[in-house]
């Protein structure tokens, strides 16, 4: 269940995707890029230029999911070389290594995965809209796009609806952010995956879609909502909403999400609390954040079977997992949580354990830090 | 007469459209030094209140993801302030402010 949805095979021949639109919103956007910067004056100041850095995360975590442990140990550099003023390369790989005992029992052994999760090429048009071109992570709700990182996630194991409608895209994607008012920001992203592939570690679909979201910084709200068309196989609508919520007086980080598709539907909730008001063992308590996710899955119009091969559950299924982070240094926590599946295939205990890391490394000169 | 656009045709129309607009504002004399100050919100000059102000901005948009990193030099932040721009879609004023307080 783990992971498992970036497996994803798409039913469909590879490249079968009809590239015509695409290439010409390219040849548009390169047009733009080759006319817009010439009226653009250097601002940037030397001991601010941006200089291309690795950064990414590492994990190990150990997974006991009823019965049977899993280790998975990840690593996914991130790759960002800024080009001039407004563009950006940037590009994430996962490597995962799963090792699990053989039925018979035996030493641990299991496959060691790569997969291109985004390649992508940005160019910042204007300050209410960045173009992408390439292949990009689906921004089709905010765990696939925001929360997905080991170092970032309050819980390791997955969202039962994350696979929903969030296999890569392979396209155009128009995307930004603006005031609206004095007290909300919309942002919103449009995108078209012209490419269904299915090739070893890179895999995306042919479809259509966008979400747009309004942030209230007085509240520290955002809702939203997603839509999504496939343009390939079943051809079908699937929708999404999500929302956060971070009060001001209490260090609580409260979010959700919901999505519905004819792959399947459901929700989760989580609330990730910071126990830096408790007034004992202070200097410990900072560091600590404990964490509960509640989720609900209900299955589609697809079967058991395809439901697995994305990595959606087979059956209707219900969640509730407990957690706590220990914050050891910047970029650095330890993770424990414990959560009880409820679903008519079967009900099921999950326990994890492990190390989440952020590192960010440059690839040039920075100067002294000020 | 009566013009039918099948949704593909008029996804790629609408892509266009988008992408032609955007031109248009990357390429008026609004454009590069104005790129960081077009948000109508309020416009902080003063460094101590802009300290402050991108502490707030940076709570309200990076806190909702993920926790207070290390400040790193000048050079890291600005790269990772343009791939949380796109990422995060952040304002331009909220990327300017963030970007101050970081490197401050």
């Amino acid at each position: 269940m783990l992971l498992l949805y970036r497996g994803r095979k798409t039913a469909c021949p590879r490249w079968q995707g009809r590239g015509l639109s695409g290439l010409v919103v390219f040849c548009l956007l390169l047009a733009q890029a080759l006319i817009a910067p010439a009226k653009i004056s250097a601002q940037t100041s030397d001991n601010e230029k941006p200089v291309p850095i690795l950064t990414g995360n590492a994990g190990a975590f150990d997974f006991l999911t009823a019965g049977h442990n899993l280790i998975d140990s990840q690593f996914n550099p991130v790759l960002l070389v800024p080009l001039g003023d407004r563009w950006l390369v940037e590009s994430r790989v996962a490597f995962e290594g799963m090792f699990q005992r053989p039925p018979g029992g035996g030493p641990y052994g299991g496959p060691v995965t790569k997969h291109i999760d985004y390649a992508q090429l940005d160019y910042i048009a204007s300050p209410y809209v960045t173009v992408t071109g390439g292949r990009f992570l689906t921004p089709f709700g905010i765990f696939n796009e925001r929360l997905y990182p080991c170092w970032i996630r309050a819980l390791q194991p997955d969202p039962l609806i994350l696979p929903i409608n969030t296999v890569d895209s392979d396209g155009v994607m128009f995307r930004g952010g603006f005031p609206v008012g004095a007290s909300a920001n919309m942002n919103y992203a449009a995108y078209v995956s012209v490419a269904s592939t299915s090739i070893g570690s890179v895999d995306s679909e042919r479809h259509v879609g966008g979400r747009m979201g309004f942030f209230f910084p007085d509240p520290r709200l955002e809702v939203g909502g997603s839509w999504q068309r496939t343009l390939q196989d079943a051809r079908k609508n699937a929708f999404g909403f999500h929302m956060g919520w971070q009060p001001a007086k209490a260090p609580l980080n409260l979010r959700a999400e919901f999505a519905r598709s004819f792959e399947g539907s459901g929700y989760w909730v989580e609330g990730a609390y910071r126990l830096s008001q408790a007034h004992f063992w202070q200097k410990a308590m900072r560091r600590t954040e404990v964490v509960a996710r509640l989720q609900q899955f209900y299955t589609g119009e697809i079967s058991p079977d395809g439901a697995a091969a994305l990595g959606l559950p087979g059956a209707n299924t219900r969640e509730a997992d407990f957690g706590v982070n220990y914050f050891l240094r910047d970029g650095l926590k330890g993770i424990a949580s414990y959560g009880r599946q409820f679903s008519s295939a079967g009900n099921a205990n999950q326990w994890s354990f492990g190390f989440a890391y952020r590192f960010a490394v440059p690839l040039g000169r920075v100067g002294p830090q000020s | 007469m009566k013009l039918n656009l099948n949704p593909k045709t008029s996804i790629t129309v609408l892509l266009c459209a988008l992408t032609l607009a955007s031109a248009l504002f990357a390429g008026s004399p609004v454009s590069r030094k104005d790129a960081s100050s077009a948000a109508p919100v309020e416009h902080v000059t003063d460094a101590d209140s802009m300290r402050v102000a991108g502490e707030q901005r940076f709570r309200a948009n990076c806190g909702r993801c993920h926790a207070a990193p290390q400040k790193f030099p000048p050079r890291m932040m600005a790269t990772i302030l343009r791939h949380m721009r796109v990422r995060a879609t952040i304002t331009a004023e909220d990327r300017r402010l963030i970007l101050f307080y970081m490197t401050q």
